[in-house]
């Protein structure tokens, strides 16, 4: 009924400014008449009186509307203006909109066989701010997920300790906790962008990638408390509950640094997809380290050569040597508005948006480029700006409708700048899969329409 | 080193430095206690490189082949070469990689998808792995002898030993000595440690930089809609909209799991929620994804066994079908739609493979 309002902008043929589609086809096959005429005075009258009384207002209202004097959005009051809305608690745990049913985890087709061994990215063209929603945080399962009960999960502590211990979530909960903001990127992300573009959209390109506050116990306070070998204790190896045990090696610097074993997650416990009722958090550290469901932590000597150490999280160079306990996630960027699979609705203003990351500290600076590379200006930094954690940044920008190519490119408090593309490769070829932190183009056509492309 | 405990913890850290054990627990009072004996060895399941943890045990390369071709061959092919549901584990080496230590193939490229064998360096890794976490649906159910025979059978297959091997803790250290790729790996990079040095390096230009004009890599049109219509995962407000991409040929398994994922989605109102969640329909779908039945069987389409589509359609009026094929569910079988056999699903629920099997011939 009131389509016009709802598909304004230029994606969409818009109407002409004063003349009804319906008119206006009238007028292109039977010419025009007096009474046509004298319809086309009278739409044209009003159009240019809503301009002198108020700008340009009335290109985004059709004929229709501009007879009826506005916009019937606002003319006639609905029914959530006019009625009685629902009680308190109607919804005991609360629910996104039901409008809001577009953004949400998806997996990535063709891109695994199995679905308990797959991913499901997290959708970054539509979030804001740096905290990803409980409900949208990534996915990644080994062998699938369950939903533990807490009151039966234990956590051991073992190896190279004087005492090993068992800890119930009782014991876990009650020790001091802190709470920090950290992003998690699967080691993996933009996997698929190495060699070539091969996926259309942020949240493929770059959605293995969330930022939470998470709440737990440092790492270190379980280890002393179970006296773990300060001298020869040198690794830890972290071990999950799930069917596939997951483990990973974890060097002490990092366990004893900011490692937290975590339960709550935004405020609230876990959620079972993402390792409740406890899941370690190795800040700066590529995700497959956060084990979930941690049932076991072992103090050691060595690196433990996991599955997931020798077989695969294994970066291949070009001279045939694979790097094995790579972990640090580099700096990084990626402008997630506008983005791959999207198209702009009209020429004019627009907010750039993005995030930026850091796994060796924080970001100092994130720069944009809307012309391919050429010139870059600095994008406003969103507080807060927190070690190892997600960064918003934002850069006003006017398109012209002429074709475009967005860049973002982050600078970390150590100075190392985000590399291009052909920068990464020149040094680790294209068959690395892992740690790609290269800069993302995305390229703005004359329609509006923006693509996934690569020109480093 | 740095320490981020609270200034407490951090004082009776320094405390305890000074006076020994004894100390080490005074803050934290009547939290956790003693693990047992047995109780780790439950858990402490890892073997270490050095093997470090291994169970003593033996395991024969016939052995192996029994074991793998019941509960192994169905996802991984009975040569371990499959590559339909798992990447492969065998191909790719040689003698000459064995003798060197390096796998040829990951520098010149000559094999195009990389196989474990190609990979890891070490047995201890395959022996954890398959211990802790194989075989797929039922983790942690091979006796010791079972994983040292599979073990021998993977090293059977990629020619490293001879059939009439046995894999034993004796000897096992030897056997990792023959690995292809043993001299394979590095620790010598940047991403190891969180102050390593960077291996690439950029510099912040800002004007009058250099560029390339072309764009070198982009989406050929043909694959535009192959991530499903992106114009539905964008908001339909805001500064932009996601392009319509219809994504022709898309297969009905897809619609089916978007479906189901959807209706169980929070806050979701969409046409496909608003149809009941319980239906046994949407139940059938879910227990085959769950029981990753859909690893080996496709909707509609055969993957290592035969397409639900396949199963209803040979199936169809024969009132004997659920009950048989309930059966075969649960015990495995072979031969009804080639050599590949179904291994036994013993793990799963009977009212469950009733649904599914409900949902197979019948769809709903």
């Amino acid at each position: 009924m009131h389509e016009s309002k709802n598909k304004s902008g230029r994606i969409l043929a818009a109407p002409e400014n004063f003349v009804a589609p319906d008119l206006a086809q009238e007028i292109t096959t039977k010419g025009l008449n007096e009474a046509r005429r004298g319809f086309l005075r009278k739409s044209f009258l009003a159009a240019s009186g809503a301009a002198v009384a108020g700008s340009s207002f009335a290109k985004g209202l059709s004929a229709s509307e501009i007879e009826a004097g506005g916009d019937p959005n606002i003319l006639n009051l609905p029914e959530h203006s006019t009625t009685l809305g629902k009680a308190v608690a109607s919804t005991p745990y609360g629910m996104p909109s039901k409008f809001e049913t577009h953004l949400l985890r998806r997996e990535s087709p063709g891109l695994t066989r199995v679905s308990q061994a797959s991913v499901a990215f997290a959708p970054l063209q539509g979030l804001f701010g740096i905290i990803t929603p409980n409900g949208l945080h990534f996915e990644r399962h080994h062998q699938g997920w369950y939903d533990i009960d807490p009151t039966k999960h234990r956590l051991m502590v073992n190896g190279m300790v004087k005492q090993a211990k068992v800890y119930t979530m009782d014991d876990i909960m009650r020790l001091p906790s802190v709470s920090r903001m950290h992003f998690i990127e699967c080691g993996a992300n933009t996997a698929t962008e190495w060699g070539n573009v091969a996926v259309p959209t942020v949240q493929y390109t770059h959605g293995m990638l969330s930022c939470c506050e998470f709440t737990g116990v440092p790492l270190s306070v379980l280890l002393d408390d179970c006296g773990f070998d300060r001298k020869n204790g040198k690794f830890v190896l972290a071990e999950g509950g799930d069917g596939s045990s997951m483990t990973r090696t974890v060097a002490m610097d990092r366990a004893l640094d900011d490692a937290i074993v975590a339960y709550g997650m935004n405020g609230e416990m876990l959620r079972p997809e993402n390792g409740y009722p406890l899941r370690l958090v190795v800040p700066g550290v590529q995700g497959v380290s956060w084990v979930k469901w941690l049932r076991r932590i072992e103090v050691g000597d060595m690196p433990w050569g996991a599955k997931d150490e020798a077989i695969h999280y294994v970066d291949l160079q070009p001279d045939g040597q694979q790097r094995q306990y790579t972990s640090i996630q580099e700096c990084k960027s990626v402008i997630t508005s506008p983005s791959g699979g999207q198209t702009l609705v009209d020429k004019g203003f627009f907010n750039i948006t993005g995030l930026a990351w850091s796994g060796r500290g924080k970001v100092k600076r994130v720069d944009v480029s809307a012309d391919g590379g050429r010139t870059w200006r600095t994008a406003r930094l969103e507080g807060p700006v927190l070690t190892k954690c997600l960064t918003r940044f934002n850069i006003d920008w006017t398109w012209d409708g002429s074709p475009a190519v967005l860049q973002a490119r982050a600078i970390d408090d150590t100075g190392y700048v985000q590399p291009k593309g052909n920068q990464l490769r020149a040094v680790r070829g294209t068959k690395s899969i892992y740690h790609n932190n290269a800069i993302q183009s995305w390229q703005v056509a004359a329609t509006g329409e923006v693509s996934n492309v690569q020109i480093y | 080193m740095s320490r981020f405990t609270k200034p407490l913890l951090i004082a009776a850290t320094l405390l305890t430095c000074l006076a020994g054990p004894s100390a080490d627990a005074a803050d934290l009072a009547g939290i956790g206690r003693p693990a047992t004996q047995k109780e780790v060895a439950a858990w402490d399941i890892d073997v270490r490189p050095d093997f470090k943890g291994l169970p003593k045990g033996a395991g024969t390369v016939v052995k192996g082949q029994d074991v793998w071709e019941g509960k192994c061959a169905s996802c991984h092919g009975v040569f371990g070469e499959s590559n339909n549901v798992f990447t492969p584990i065998i191909g790719g080496t040689t003698k000459e990689d064995m003798v060197s230590g390096h796998v040829a193939a990951l520098a010149n490229g000559k094999q195009p998808q990389r196989t474990t064998m190609m990979k890891v360096p070490t047995v201890s890794t395959l022996w954890d792995y398959i211990h802790r976490a194989m075989p797929w649906n039922a983790p942690k159910s091979l006796s010791t002898e079972e994983v040292y025979a599979v073990t021998a059978y993977i090293l059977n297959m990629a020619e490293i030993v001879p059939a009439d091997f046995t894999l034993s803790d004796q000897n096992i250290a030897e056997v990792q000595k023959k690995m292809p790729n043993r001299n394979g790996m590095t620790s010598k990079h940047g991403l190891w440690d969180v102050k390593g040095t960077p291996d690439v390096h950029n510099v912040a230009c800002m004007k009058n930089c250099p560029v390339q004009t072309v764009v070198s890599s982009f989406l050929p049109d043909i694959a535009r809609g192959a991530s499903g219509n992106l114009a539905d995962q964008n908001r339909q407000f805001g500064p932009v909209r996601g392009v319509q991409t219809p994504a022709p040929g898309t297969p009905v398994s897809t619609a089916v799991t978007t479906k189901v994922a959807a209706a169980s989605a929070p806050g979701n109102t969409t046409p496909a929620a608003q149809t009941p969640v319980a239906t046994t329909a949407g139940q059938g779908v879910a227990l085959l994804n769950q029981n990753s039945c859909v690893a080996c069987h496709g909707m509609t389409n055969k993957i290592v066994g035969p397409g639900f589509n396949e199963v209803m359609a040979k199936y169809k009026g024969d009132a004997g079908a659920q009950a048989r094929l309930e059966a075969k569910v649960k015990n495995g079988g072979s031969g009804a739609w080639g050599p590949i056999p179904m291994p036994p699903q013993t793990t799963i629920k009977d009212d469950d493979i009733k649904t599914m099997v409900r949902w197979i011939l019948t769809g709903s």
